[in-house]
């Protein structure tokens, strides 16, 4: 009985770490596929580069573990916003599919990009001394990185809570997703709003690509070997919530975690077995509107 | 397809455009005369044959009922291990009856999985197309005992077709053998995305609201489509099977519905030429420029898209299309 309970405990812990990452990364793009109806597959993209920037910092110029993730923020975000910009900005009025086509492209190219400049092989990363070994919470030691990863990423999504809920800003992003034509007419700037969010999200997903750098390894295949999920974070949470992918992001990692425990000869196969049962139950997602 | 032109009514113009035009038996030449011109290149030759022909299944569901899927490969790998387990497992090792097997199979998948996908639209048709594939994927790598796992279905036996023409090592069987096969298909669906039934697929792209109070059985004609798509994309894998004689699990990845959809716009979509078009382009480019340098490839490969996407959505044959309107216009 002890046996079971403790490995509970381990899947929850480990799963619910897996899950902070899942949904930091994709909390961005359910936001701005929300608002603008996008459907932007390279969004792992900006994570990846958040932990190729992080990991290059920290490894080949000594810079500490946080000012590293803060400088692959401000990179990503400012780098999306030229993307954002210069290419995303044509094609909003698009047909779906060439969104999705000029979106893989971008992912075809940013593969080939980080192979030619990294090499074809995971990053390694040096963990600072204060992440390494075990944490007791009292009743069991935990990994200490692990433990690290949930609470800086809840602190990240309280935050992100408080902008969206509580802000003039936040609130002219829920406007634009509820009715954008209604928020134009109000003299809401959507176009400037839009850039915003969109660095914002890229940013975000740069720090869940640096902070999970030991959970999704950061090598050239990671924006097309973890798109699937992301996708799934955002079409069971529905597009343009930020609590639907949060509920939906913990019953991937720890659903996943514990499948993969558990059954590992069935591997994903029960996770997209649930997720075509959720997406035919409801078609817009757990908290999708329409 | 149809270009404007105003000497004709768009009426007359509408009822003419089933009538085969001299340029539309310019593919079947070029294949006819490639056997001779290009003979060590055969086994090249099949493979590209066999990608017109899954580009041209996907042409159907995605260019003329506009249904954006990134699960294609599932039919055609289940195309593929149809043929590879029967021969493998069944000892069933007749081409024709092993083709038509195929098809039925990733047939009845196209109206199982047509039935429930369909019901929906955006992104989450998306994911369930994704779904799909990534499930057969996981099947087909973990059932080790039937289909091989990671290893895959290898040299197993074909038999002559019709008892008569023995697969050869310089692939001229094949060939011929896949360029019949193409041909059947392509008068099939030429013949029908000219019935009423393909322009009824056409009125649910253009305007499905429009279709459904006019009365049409719009999922019906969807999931028609889908599961017809579904057989022709189940032969083309069938085809792989019997001119490889070996089924892999890369028969069944996102990557190679990418692929094809890749190769498809790089044709033209919802024109039924581009699917002849596109594959034979990316294939004789990736054959001479992918051996040596894969990186790059990949890089050129996503550039490509986005030009086509930024600069020509209607891929090779919109891009002829446009300098034949500003020439016509030069000249008047």
């Amino acid at each position: 009985m002890e046996a079971v309970i403790a490995a509970a405990v381990s899947i929850v812990f480990l799963g619910l770490s897996y899950a902070m990452i899942l949904y930091i990364v994709s909390v961005g793009l359910s936001v701005t596929m929300g608002l603008m109806g996008f459907t932007n597959l390279a969004h792992g993209v900006f994570a990846v580069a958040g932990g190729y920037v992080t990991l290059t910092l920290m490894n080949s110029h000594g810079v500490p573990f946080f000012a590293a993730l803060a400088t692959a923020f401000a990179v990503v975000a400012a780098a999306s916003v030229i993307l954002e910009r210069f290419l995303y900005a044509r094609l909003y009025g698009a047909s779906e599919l060439e969104q999705v086509l000029f979106t893989i492209g971008l992912i075809f190219m940013a593969v080939a990009g980080a192979q030619y400049v990294w090499g074809p092989f995971p990053q390694r990363m040096q963990l600072p001394d204060y992440l390494r070994g075990q944490i007791s919470l009292g009743f069991r030691d935990f990994p200490t990185y692990r433990a690290f990863m949930i609470v800086v990423s809840l602190a990240l999504i309280a935050l992100l809570w408080f902008g969206v809920e509580r802000t003039s800003f936040g609130a002219q992003v829920r406007a634009a997703v509820d009715n954008r034509r209604m928020a134009q007419s109000l003299g809401i700037n959507t176009g400037r709003l839009f850039t915003l969010t969109f660095a914002l999200g890229s940013g975000l997903a740069a720090l869940g690509g640096g902070l999970g750098a030991e959970i999704l390894a950061i090598h050239p295949a990671y924006p097309i070997e973890h798109l699937v999920y992301f996708l799934i974070v955002v079409a069971v949470g529905g597009l343009g919530s930020l609590r639907g992918p949060f509920i939906a992001a913990v019953l991937l990692g720890v659903g996943d975690t514990a499948f993969k425990y558990l059954v590992p000869e069935f591997g994903a196969f029960f996770i997209y077995a649930a997720m075509i049962a959720v997406l035919l139950w409801r078609p817009a997602g757990l908290f999708g509107r329409g | 397809m149809l270009a404007p032109n105003p000497t004709v009514a768009p009426v007359e113009q509408l009822a003419r455009s089933h009538r085969l035009r001299p340029l539309e038996l310019a593919p079947w030449l070029v294949a006819g005369a490639s056997f001779y011109v290009f003979d060590i290149y055969l086994p090249l030759g099949a493979q590209i044959l066999i990608n017109v022909l899954f580009a041209l299944s996907l042409d159907l569901i995605l260019g003329y009922a506009g249904i954006v899927t990134l699960g294609h490969a599932a039919f055609f790998g289940v195309g593929a291990y149809t043929v590879g387990i029967l021969a493998v497992h069944g000892g069933w090792a007749e081409p024709l009856t092993g083709l038509i097997a195929a098809g039925i199979l990733a047939g009845v998948l196209g109206i199982v999985t047509g039935l429930v996908i369909l019901r929906t639209h955006g992104l989450t048709l998306l994911m369930l197309t994704l779904a799909v594939v990534f499930m057969l994927y996981e099947a087909a790598n973990k059932a080790t005992h039937i289909t091989g796992g990671a290893d895959g279905l290898q040299a197993f036996a074909i038999d002559p077709i019709l008892g008569l023409f023995r697969f050869d090592l310089f692939g001229r069987t094949a060939y011929l053998y896949t360029l019949a096969v193409l041909f059947i298909a392509w008068a099939f669906v030429r013949l029908l995305v000219h019935s009423p039934f393909g322009r009824s697929l056409t009125g649910v792209r253009e305007n499905v609201t429009r279709m459904h109070a006019i009365g049409a059985p719009v999922r019906r004609r969807l999931v028609t489509a889908y599961a017809i798509s579904a057989a022709l994309a189940g032969i083309a894998g069938g085809l792989l099977a019997q001119t490889t004689q070996f089924v892999g699990l890369n028969t069944i990845t996102f990557e190679r519905s990418g692929e094809i959809l890749i190769m498809l716009i790089l044709g033209g979509v919802g024109r039924l030429y581009g699917a002849f078009i596109g594959p034979p382009l990316f294939m004789i480019a990736q054959d001479t420029l992918a051996k040596n340098e894969p990186v790059f490839w990949l890089f050129y490969i996503g550039l490509l898209l986005v030009l086509v996407v930024m600069f020509a959505r209607g891929g090779v044959l919109g891009l002829i299309d446009t300098l034949w309107a500003w020439f016509v216009r030069r000249r008047r």
